[in-house]
């Protein structure tokens, strides 16, 4: 073993209260910081989720009169080739209509979705709490709100006018509850088909589509990509970022102030090991200096106390990993909901934590080296008289 | 017989503003493999003169050429390698590092110049060790032996490199007679067994009038220089 290394060991072994207590020092700064990292990430990724989890990330619309994409086939094969991050694409059919029962009408939107493509991003199969999804021409599923006002149940038929006030017979075969009252209160869900047919249109009205999950706060960038794609065909592009600008400023402060916390944490947690080492170099310094007497050499009495503040640092980091993980872990189980679900999903995510573990061993190595710098440049002789 | 250490105009002088000269142009020559001891009284300038011999400090103005090399001209990190491997000191007050075992002390300065122990030297410790009458509290921590004991491992210590010189500022000087007795009678036998340099600061008239030279240091000055 190294000589350096091995006398670092043995010092930091020769104290070991002062040594336990640097290291649960940097236990706790990691600790809270990779606490405190998982509460944000997982606040941000719940509020994230909640907000695009289940909506179209771009939509393709036609700023036409008719409002109508042609050849939609073609654009959507198009539109796959242009990012490999672009999933769950399906073609829509959205109109304005009204759904009249009891002497009643209300503005309902009527989306003619292909269910099974639509599914990967609305969830409809797992929304709907009775019933089943729309197959057949002219079924039509309702949310939750409208069954409750207009006391509908299964089978029940409801007439929906069109703004042309066609008048068309909807079988309702189930319920869905997007746990959103306005979705539940004002979307109509039908077949692609029914909607066409309904409209004596082959179009759609939109193209939505979702992007892999790592790449969601790129859907501006692919976006572009897709408008650059379909220039020539002159239609107008969405992205879920242009359209929550609110939002993201909000995570960006709540990830900056959690960044400042971060650093302050680790500012503490250099500043109480630096101190604490120079206090070892003082106490070390009869050593070093008989050391030194019998030929270390001057960078080698500096690394002694380098490697003292990786050792601290590294020993410091692992069971700050394993003390932030129990904290977060103890967060899920004691900070939940009436119904036991957490308060708040933490995210572990391990390259963070991995990274704060090794930021909290450069950083202790780095403390270690105003020390490191004094023991390199004590002379031997002070020590040798002073006796 | 080929000189070991030679100093020429040797000045000590302490402080910048007020000065407080210590050594006065000494000139001594050492010979290779003898038996030397300084003696003075306390404040004539002993110590200081063996750390400068011993590179640690350094004198104001003249040459320290050991070996037939001016130690001025060497670098730091050469002087750090010079003294691991060429000098063996022993200080009054023994300075082992109470980390370690005694064992563990006397392997330092073989450690400082090499990253592994082999078993030739681990044996030669072992020698050592029953050369200084240790082997049965080699593996005692270095703060649990007596002082007579800490001496002793402070001697096997600087010898473990088989250094060519060993400078000892009074070795045995807070032992009591029988102890400084059985020190000495084993310097003696090391000098003679491996020819290695003594220089020996000591208190004691009874113990330097058995060493082959007696240096007097009088003021910072050599006083007397007897040669038996
Ligand atoms: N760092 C220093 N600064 C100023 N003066 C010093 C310093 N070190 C030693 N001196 C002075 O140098 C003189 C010689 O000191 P030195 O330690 O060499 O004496 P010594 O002969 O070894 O004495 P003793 O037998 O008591 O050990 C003393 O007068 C002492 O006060
Ligand atoms: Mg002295």
């Amino acid at each position: 073993m190294k000589f350096s290394l091995q006398m670092a060991l043995r010092f930091l072994r020769s104290s070991k209260g002062q040594t336990l207590m640097i290291i649960i020092g940097i236990a706790i700064g990691v600790s809270v910081q990779i606490f405190i990292g998982s509460l944000i990430q997982g606040l941000q990724k719940s509020l994230v989720d909640t907000t695009i989890g289940n909506a179209s990330q771009i939509t393709i619309t036609n700023d036409r009169d008719d409002k109508l994409i042609d050849d939609h086939k073609m654009l959507m094969d198009k539109i796959k080739t242009t990012d490999d991050d672009i999933i769950n694409i399906t073609a829509v059919y959205d109109s304005a209509t009204f759904l009249a029962i009891d002497n009643e009408s209300q503005s309902l939107l009527l989306r003619g979705f292909d269910i099974d493509t639509a599914d990967k991003i609305y969830d409809i199969y797992d929304r709907i709490y009775l019933g089943k999804a729309p197959i057949k021409d002219n079924e039509i599923i309702l949310g939750k709100q409208l069954q409750e006002k207009y006391d509908l149940s299964l089978n029940d038929r409801i007439d929906i006018l069109t703004v042309d006030r066609v008048d068309q017979v909807f079988t309702v075969v189930g319920f869905f509850d997007f746990k959103v009252t306005s979705l539940n209160t004002n979307w109509g869900i039908t077949t692609l088909t029914t909607s066409q047919t309904v409209f004596d249109s082959d179009g759609i009205t939109a193209i939505e589509m979702q992007v892999d999950e790592g790449s969601v706060f790129e859907a501006d960038a692919i976006a572009a990509k897709i408008a650059e794609q379909l220039y020539d065909y002159d239609l107008k592009i969405d992205n879920w970022k242009d359209a929550n600008q609110q939002l993201l400023s909000g995570l960006q402060g709540q990830s900056v102030s959690s960044y400042m916390i971060q650093v302050f944490v680790m500012i503490s947690v250099i500043l109480g090991i630096a101190s604490v080492l120079a206090i070892t170099v003082l106490q070390k310094s009869r050593q070093v200096g008989i050391l030194k007497a019998m030929g270390i050499k001057n960078k080698v009495a500096g690394q002694i106390f380098l490697f003292e503040g990786f050792i601290l640092g590294f020993l410091g980091a692992v069971l700050g990993i394993l003390f932030g993980l129990g904290l977060a872990y103890s967060f899920t189980i004691f900070a939940v909901n009436p119904d036991n679900t957490p308060v708040v999903n933490l995210y572990i995510d391990w390259r963070f934590i991995f990274i704060s573990g090794i930021i909290a061993m450069i950083a202790s190595t780095l403390a270690a080296a105003f020390p490191a710098i004094r023991s390199s440049r004590l002379n031997p002789i002070d020590i040798i008289r002073n006796n | 017989m080929e000189n070991i250490l030679e100093l020429r105009n040797i000045n000590k002088i302490y402080g910048t503003e007020i000065k407080n000269q210590v050594l006065y142009d000494v000139n001594l020559k050492i010979n290779e493999g003898s038996f030397n001891s300084i003696i003075g009284q306390s404040g004539s300038g002993k110590s200081t003169l063996l750390n400068i011999i011993g590179t640690l400090d350094k004198p104001t103005s003249g040459d320290v050429i050991i070996s037939g090399k001016n130690v001025k001209d060497m670098k730091l990190d050469q002087l750090a390698e010079y003294r691991n491997s060429m000098i063996g000191f022993v200080f009054q007050f023994h300075y082992l590092l109470p980390e370690f075992t005694a064992m563990e002390n006397v392997l330092i300065p073989y450690r400082i110049g090499n990253n592994k122990v082999s078993n030739e030297i681990r044996r030669r410790a072992d020698d050592l060790m029953n050369l200084v009458g240790l082997e049965k509290v080699k593996n005692n921590l270095a703060t649990k032996m007596s002082g007579g004991q800490q001496q002793r491992v402070a001697i096997a210590r600087a010898l473990i490199n088989q250094p060519k010189m060993i400078l000892a500022d009074e070795p045995t000087g807070n032992l009591d007679s029988d102890s400084t007795e059985v020190i000495y009678e084993l310097l003696r036998k090391i000098n003679q067994e491996l020819k290695t340099t003594f220089i020996i600061i000591t208190h004691d008239r009874r113990i330097a009038e058995k060493a082959d030279r007696i240096i007097e240091i009088k003021d910072g000055k050599i006083n007397l220089d007897i040669n038996k």
